[in-house]
C-alpha cells in the first residue's frame, strides 16, 4: 500500500516529518518497505529566469540565452524552439545528473558552436516528469528565482510503501492509517465526517440482489448531466504520486475513494444499461472486462448484470460495455459489499487482480457502504457537475461486529505491561472502539472496519502495539532449578554421533532436496503416485524422494563435470514411503565415487568394502554392536546384485544396506563411472538399555598370556566368510576371545570353486596357563565346528 | 712369570685399537677366557706362598677387573659406532606428503545444533514432526481460516489429491509440530522444533525447501515480556556478540499479539555484521499463542498461555557465517562444503563455545 505524506496529513494533523512517520508506523506494526521522495532526484534543479534569448550567430536552431539563476547570471546555449526572454525555467547547473537522459552535465562550461554554455534548461521528459520533449518546461512566472524545483512544483512529498497484513484491510485506506498513527500519539485524527448529498429525483434504475450471500448489500444512485473530462490537478497529482495513472474524472474519483477510504466503487454509463441492475450469480456468460480480457462467469461467481448482459464481476472488475467515456453524461454509482470468500475464489479461478478485489477479499468496512456512496457523489458533483438522484439500497448492510467482553487484567497477564485503565481506554477509543468501562469486565464495541478484533487477546494486541512493544520490559525465561534430563532424544543423539563418525571417515555432509524427479524416484523403487506433488516447482523436483542417495549422486556428477571427480558425500535426512506421518523415515545415506586416488605409498580406490567400513563406523557410533549383525542381501533393486550387503538384527530389523550401486541405476541418473554407497536407518538401531546406574561394571582381565593359533580352512567359493568366523568363535565361547581373518586365497593348491580362509584364533585363559592338552582339545572343537559350517581344514 | 703391568698394557692397547666387535671378543677370550693369559696366571696362585698370594691375588683380580671394564667400555663404543653406521643408512624423506581425509558437517546442521544448545540451557527440548502434513495441522488448527488471504502468503506445495479430492501439503512452516505437541502433551511445554519446510518459491533468497526452528512455551504465567527476553537472550548467544534488537508488532494468524524482531547490522564491504550498525534487519516472527489455537488443541485459554516463535535456520546460518547465496546451501558442491562446513570434532556447547 502506497500513500504520500501530504495525503496522510489530510487525515492526521501533525508536524511530524517523514522519518518520524516511518518510525511511528514501524513501531505500530505498519511495516514500511520503502520510502521514495521524488524531490531527491530533483535536488540539483532550481527555478531560473531567462533574461534574453538571441539567435546563435552560427546556428539557426540554437539560441544564446542569458539566464538569471541562483548562482548568478549564466549563459546557456539552448536548442528549444520555445526558449524566449522572460521565461521561467527549470535550471540544471554544470555537473548535474539529468535523470531522463541518464547522464551528467560536464563540470566545465562547454563550447557549443564556439559559444560557452554553462548549464541547461530542462524539458519535462529530461526530468522524468512527462513526455514533452519539444521544448523546455515553461513554468509559472510567479515562481521565485532560486527556489528549488521540487518545492516549486510541490514535489517534495515522500511516498511510503508498507506491508498490509491480511488482518488489516482497513489499512488499505489512508484514513485508517492516520487513525493508528493518532493512537500512538503522532498527531490528531482529523478525517472530516461524510456529508450526505440529498437526491433531487428518484433513482430511475431499479437495483436488485439475487445472491444475498455473495452480495448482501448494493447501494446506488444515478447522477445525470456529468461532464467526464480529465480530473483536476490535485487529484491527478495524488494518484500519480502513488503510481496510478489518471484516466478520467469519474474513474479517478473511484480510485481516490479506494485509496483514501479503502472503499472501492463502480460507475456505470447508464446509456449502456438496459433495465434492472442486478447482483446475481454467474450463468456461464462471457464478458469483456476493463483489462480487455474475456472472462466466463461461473455459477459460483457474483456478477452485476442488467436485463441483457453481464456488466461486471462484482467487487473485482467492471466490463468495457458499460464503462465511462468522455461522452458519458449519466452514470449509476455503485457502492456494495461483496463477500470476501466469493470474491477471492472467483478472482483466483479467473486469474484476475484489481485494487477492488484486493480490498473486498480482505473485507471492506460494512459501515461505510452508504457513506462511501455519499462521499463519492459529493466529489462527482464538485468535479463533474450534474445532479444526483436519491439513494437506493438493495439488501441489508451486514450486522456490526459483536462487542467483546474484555477483562482489562488480561493485558498484563498476556504482555506483562502495566498500563493504566485510562490509557487503555484512550488507545481503544482513538482506534474507533466504544468502551463501557463501568464494570470489572468492560464491554468493548468493535467498529465495523475492525472485524479482525473478536477476542480479548485482539484488544490486548491493539493496546500493546499502540503502547509500543519496544517499551516492553524484556524478562529472561525463568529456568527451573534442579536436575534436568537431557533435552535431545536418543534418536537425535544417535544421528548426531553417526554424522560425526562419517565426517571422520572422510565424507562431507550435504543437505539436499526432499523431492526428486519422479523418474529418479522410480529408479530407487519409489515414485508412488501418492507422493507426487500436485504443483511442483519444476519437473526435476516433482516427487518425494525414496532415498537420499539420488541428489548425492547427482551432486557428485556435477562436481565431476567441473573437474572434481572424487566426491564423497553423506546426508542425514528424511525419505518417504507414504503420505502418513509414519511413512517418513530418517535415513543416513552416503556415497563415494569410485575414483582411484594416486599416492606415492600406493593408490587407493574406494570399493564396496569402503562403503561397509563407512556403514560400520556410523553404526558403531550409534551404539550398534556391529560384530553381531547378520548379513544378507539388500532387497532394493538399485544395488549391485553381487557387490552389496544388508546388515540386520533378526529377520525384520534392517539397519543398513551398503555396497556398489547397480550400473544401470547410475546410467539412468546420468552418473558416469561406478559408485559405492550405503543407506542406514537409525530408527532400527536398538537404543542402549537404560540401566539403573551409570557405573560401567567391574573390569575382569586375566594376567595370563593369550595364545594364538593359526588355521586355514577350505570353503566353497560362494560361502560367506562370516559363517566360518561365527562357527569358529562359537567353538569355545569362554576361551576364544577373538578370531581374525588374515588371508583369503584362491588359486594353486586350492580346488576350483573353493577358497582358503586363514584365521588367527586368540585363546585367552582365565584361571591357569593352557597346557598342550587344553590347546589340542580346543583345536579339535574349532575344526569340528568349522566342518559343521561347511569348511574343511586345509591339509 | 710375565710382568702384570706388561700384560695390562698389552691388552689395554689391543682393546684400544680393536675396531670390530668380534675381534674385541677374541681379545677378551685371549685375556680373560678360561684359557686366557690372565686366567692362566690366576691358576698359578694355588702354588704360591701365603705372602706371595697376598700380593698377587689382589693384583691379578685387579687386572682382571680392569681389563673386563676396558672391554665393556670398548664394546659400548663399538656398539654405538655400529648403530650409528646402521642408522646412517636408514634415512627417509620426511617431506613426503601424507593425507588425512576428514569430511565436514553442513553449516545448517551446525546451526541447528547451536540453537538446540542455547535453548536447552533455557529448558527447551527438541521435538520433530512429519514433513507431509494435513490441512488441519498446517493451517486450520493454526487459525488460518479456510479461504483466508493469509494462506496465500504461504506458497504451499500440495501432494496429489486422494480419491475424495483432499490434498496433503508439504508443511509450509514447522508450526504444525506445535499443534501435535499441544495435542499430545500436557503443559508445561517448552520445545523447539527444527526441521525442513517447503514453499513453492525459488530465487536468490528463496529455495523450495528451507529450514525453520519453531519454539513453543505453554504454561500458566509466561507472557510477552518473557518472549522478548527469551529471544534477546537467544540472539546474542547465537551471534556470540551483543546484538541490539528491536521488537515491533506484526501479524500472524496463530499468535495474538504478534511481533517481529529486528537486529542491528552494518555492511563492511561484502560482509554483513550483525550486532551494531545503522540498519535493522528482520530476523524472526513470534507472538503469544492465539486463544483459538489453544482451544483447537484442547487447552483452555483462560488457564494456559504462552508464546511461539519461528525463524529461518538457513538465513541465520548465512548471516552468522557469511554464505552469500542461499541456493548454494543445497547444491552439495564439495568445495563449498569444505569451505563452509564444520569439523566433526566440534560439538557446540556452552562450556567450550558454539563454534
Amino acid at each position: 500500500m502506497k500513500f504520500s505524506l501530504s495525503w496522510l496529513k489530510e487525515h492526521l494533523k501533525t508536524d511530524a516529518g517523514i522519518d518520524e512517520v516511518v518510525e511511528a508506523m514501524t513501531l505500530a506494526g505498519l511495516e514500511v518497505e520503502e520510502v521514495e521522495n521524488p524531490a531527491e532526484k530533483l535536488a540539483a534543479f532550481s527555478i531560473a529566469k531567462v533574461v534574453s534569448a538571441e539567435k546563435h550567430p552560427d546556428a539557426d536552431k540554437l539560441k544564446v540565452c542569458q539566464v538569471q539563476t541562483k548562482d548568478g547570471m549564466k549563459q546557456i546555449v539552448c536548442g528549444a524552439p520555445n526558449a524566449r526572454a522572460d521565461m521561467t525555467v527549470a535550471f540544471a547547473p554544470l555537473g548535474a545528473y539529468i535523470p531522463g537522459l541518464d547522464f551528467s552535465l560536464d563540470k566545465k562550461p562547454r563550447k557549443i558552436r564556439g559559444i560557452d554554455s554553462s548549464g541547461m534548461m530542462c524539458s519535462s521528459k529530461e526530468l522524468e516528469m512527462g513526455d514533452d520533449h519539444d521544448g523546455i518546461m515553461d513554468l509559472d512566472n510567479g515562481l521565485e528565482m532560486g527556489m528549488s524545483l521540487a518545492d516549486a512544483l510541490e514535489l517534495n512529498d515522500p511516498v511510503i510503501d508498507f506491508e498490509v497484513t491480511p488482518n488489516r484491510p482497513d489499512w488499505l485506506g489512508v484514513d485508517n492509517i492516520a487513525r493508528d498513527l493518532a493512537a500512538v500519539g503522532l498527531g490528531e485524527w482529523i478525517t472530516p465526517s461524510v456529508e450526505p448529498v440529498k437526491g433531487t429525483f428518484p433513482c430511475p434504475i431499479t437495483i436488485e440482489i439475487d445472491a444475498n450471500e455473495a452480495c448482501p448489500v448494493f447501494s446506488g444512485r444515478v447522477i445525470r448531466g456529468v461532464k467526464n473530462g480529465p480530473s483536476p490537478e490535485w487529484l491527478q497529482t495524488k494518484l500519480k504520486a502513488i503510481g496510478l495513472k489518471p484516466i478520467s474524472a469519474l474513474v479517478d474519483i473511484t480510485n481516490f475513494m479506494t485509496y483514501d477510504r479503502a472503499r472501492p466503487l463502480h460507475v456505470y454509463d447508464t446509456s449502456k444499461v438496459t433495465g434492472t441492475m442486478r447482483a446475481r450469480l454467474g450463468a456461464g456468460e462471457t464478458f469483456t472486462a476493463l483489462d480487455d480480457k474475456e472472462y466466463t462467469c461461473a455459477g459460483t461467481m457474483c456478477v452485476i448484470a442488467d436485463d441483457t448482459r453481464v456488466l461486471g464481476l462484482g467487487g473485482i472488475m467492471g466490463g468495457t460495455h458499460s464503462g465511462c467515456s468522455e461522452e458519458t453524461t449519466d452514470v449509476l454509482l455503485e457502492s456494495a459489499y461483496f463477500d470476501p470468500l466469493t470474491t477471492r475464489r472467483s478472482a483466483k479461478t479467473l486469474g484476475i487482480n484489481s485494487d477492488a478485489k484486493y480490498r473486498f477479499e480482505r473485507g471492506v468496512d460494512t459501515g461505510f457502504v452508504v457513506n462511501g456512496l455519499e462521499m463519492a457523489t459529493k466529489l462527482i458533483l464538485e468535479i463533474c457537475g450534474g445532479e444526483a438522484s436519491e439513494v437506493v439500497v438493495a439488501g441489508e448492510v451486514p450486522a456490526p461486529p459483536e462487542p467483546i467482553a474484555f477483562d482489562p487484567k488480561l493485558n498484563k497477564r498476556l504482555t506483562g505491561l502495566d498500563i493504566e485503565h485510562a490509557e487503555m481506554v484512550r488507545i481503544l477509543e482513538t482506534l474507533g472502539f466504544d468502551i463501557d468501562a463501568s464494570g470489572d469486565i468492560w464491554t468493548v464495541s468493535v467498529p465495523s472496519h475492525r472485524r479482525d478484533c473478536k477476542l480479548g487477546a485482539d484488544l490486548v494486541e491493539e493496546i500493546a502495539r499502540t503502547h509500543g512493544l519496544h517499551q516492553m520490559e524484556a524478562k529472561s525465561l525463568p529456568v527451573e532449578r534442579g536436575r534436568r534430563e537431557p533435552t535431545a532424544t536418543p534418536l537425535q543423539n544417535k544421528i548426531r554421533r553417526a554424522r560425526r563418525a562419517l565426517a571422520n571417515q572422510g565424507l562431507s555432509e550435504a543437505v539436499t532436496w526432499s523431492f526428486s524427479s519422479r523418474a529418479h524416484a522410480k529408479v530407487f523403487d519409489g515414485g508412488d503416485a501418492a507422493l507426487v506433488l500436485d504443483n511442483p516447482i519444476s519437473s526435476d523436483l516433482d516427487c518425494m524422494r525414496p532415498s537420499a542417495l539420488i541428489h548425492l549422486l547427482l551432486a557428485g556428477q556435477r562436481s565431476a563435470d567441473k573437474g572434481y571427480p572424487a566426491s564423497a558425500l553423506f546426508e542425514a535426512g528424511p525419505t518417504y514411503q507414504s503420505q502418513a506421518p509414519n511413512g517418513q523415515a530418517p535415513t543416513i545415506a552416503g556415497m563415494r565415487r569410485i575414483e582411484s586416488k594416486r599416492d606415492w605409498q600406493g593408490d587407493s580406490v574406494p570399493d564396496a568394502f569402503t562403503a561397509k567400513e563407512d556403514a560400520f563406523a556410523a553404526l558403531s557410533a550409534m551404539g550398534a554392536k556391529v560384530d553381531n549383525l547378520q548379513m544378507s542381501k539388500p532387497t532394493g533393486s538399485y544395488w549391485h546384485p553381487g557387490r552389496s550387503g544388508r546388515l540386520q538384527m533378526g529377520p525384520k530389523n534392517i539397519l543398513a544396506d551398503f555396497g556398489e550401486l547397480h550400473p544401470s541405476v547410475l546410467k539412468a541418473l546420468g552418473i558416469e563411472g561406478r559408485v559405492c554407497a550405503f543407506e542406514i536407518w537409525p530408527d532400527a538401531v536398538p537404543a542402549g538399555r537404560k540401566k539403573a546406574s551409570k557405573a560401567k561394571g567391574a573390569l575382569s582381565i586375566s594376567d595370563l598370556m593369550p595364545v594364538h593359533r593359526d588355521f586355514a580352512f577350505i570353503v566353497p567359493e560362494d560361502m560367506g566368510a562370516d559363517k566360518l568366523l561365527r562357527a569358529v568363535k562359537g567353538a569355545d565361547k569362554a576361551l576364544i576371545t577373538d578370531v581374525s581373518l588374515f588371508d583369503v586365497y584362491q588359486g594353486k593348491g586350492v580346488d576350483e570353486g573353493f577358497k582358503s580362509l586363514a584365521l588367527d584364533v586368540t585363546l585367552s585363559p582365565k584361571s591357569e596357563t593352557l597346557t598342550d592338552k587344553d590347546i589340542e582339545a580346543v583345536t579339535l572343537k574349532i575344526i569340528a565346528q568349522a566342518k559343521k559350517s561347511g569348511a574343511e581344514l586345509r591339509g | 712369570m710375565t710382568d702384570l703391568s706388561e700384560l695390562k698394557s698389552k691388552y689395554a692397547n689391543l682393546i684400544e685399537s680393536v675396531t670390530d666387535l668380534g675381534n674385541l671378543d677374541e681379545i677378551r677370550v685371549a685375556a680373560l677366557g678360561k684359557k686366557g693369559e690372565v686366567s692362566l696366571q690366576m691358576r698359578t696362585l694355588g702354588k704360591m706362598s701365603v705372602e706371595e698370594k697376598k700380593v698377587m691375588g689382589p693384583a691379578l683380580n685387579g687386572l682382571k677387573n680392569e681389563l673386563a671394564a676396558l672391554v665393556e667400555a670398548r664394546k659400548s663404543v663399538l656398539e654405538g659406532e655400529a648403530l650409528n653406521a646402521a642408522l646412517a643408512s636408514e634415512t627417509l624423506d620426511m617431506t613426503l606428503p601424507v593425507t588425512t581425509d576428514t569430511g565436514t558437517l553442513h553449516p545448517v546442521m551446525q546451526v541447528m545444533e547451536e540453537m538446540a544448545v542455547i535453548f536447552a540451557d533455557m529448558g527447551f527440548s527438541v521435538a520433530e514432526g512429519p514433513d507431509i502434513e494435513d490441512d488441519f495441522h498446517n493451517f486450520t488448527a493454526l487459525n488460518f481460516p479456510v479461504g483466508h488471504p493469509a494462506r496465500d502468503m504461504h506458497d504451499t506445495f500440495f501432494l496429489a489429491p486422494d480419491s475424495e479430492g483432499n490434498k496433503m501439503v508439504l508443511r509450509t512452516h514447522t508450526s504444525p509440530v506445535q499443534i501435535r505437541t499441544m495435542m499430545s502433551q500436557k503443559p508445561p511445554i517448552r520445545i523447539i522444533v527444527p526441521g525442513r519446510t517447503y514453499r513453492c518459491d525459488s530465487d536468490q533468497t528463496h529455495t523450495p525447501m528451507f529450514h525453520q526452528v519453531e519454539g513453543l512455551v505453554i504454561d500458566k504465567t509466561t507472557h510477552m515480556g518473557h518472549l522478548k527476553g527469551c529471544l534477546m537472550d537467544f540472539i546474542s548467544a547465537f551471534f556470540e556478540t551483543e546484538v541490539e534488537t528491536r521488537f515491533r508488532p506484526h501479524h500472524f494468524p496463530f499468535t495474538e499479539p504478534s511481533a517481529e524482531m529486528d537486529v542491528r547490522y552494518e555492511r563492511v564491504g561484502d560482509e554483513i555484521r550483525i550486532g551494531q550498525g545503522d540498519k535493522w534487519m528482520e530476523i524472526l516472527g513470534c507472538g503469544m499463542v492465539h486463544p483459538n489455537v489453544l482451544i483447537n488443541c484442547g487447552l483452555d485459554p483462560d488457564e494456559y498461555q504462552g508464546f511461539a516463535f519461528g525463524m529461518g535456520v538457513d538465513r541465520l546460518a548465512m548471516l552468522k557465517y557469511g554464505m552469500p547465496d542461499l541456493r548454494d546451501m543445497f547444491a552439495s558442491d564439495q568445495r563449498w562444503l569444505g569451505h563452509y562446513g564444520f569439523s566433526p570434532l566440534l560439538q557446540a556447547n556452552l562450556a567450550t563455545g558454539l563454534s
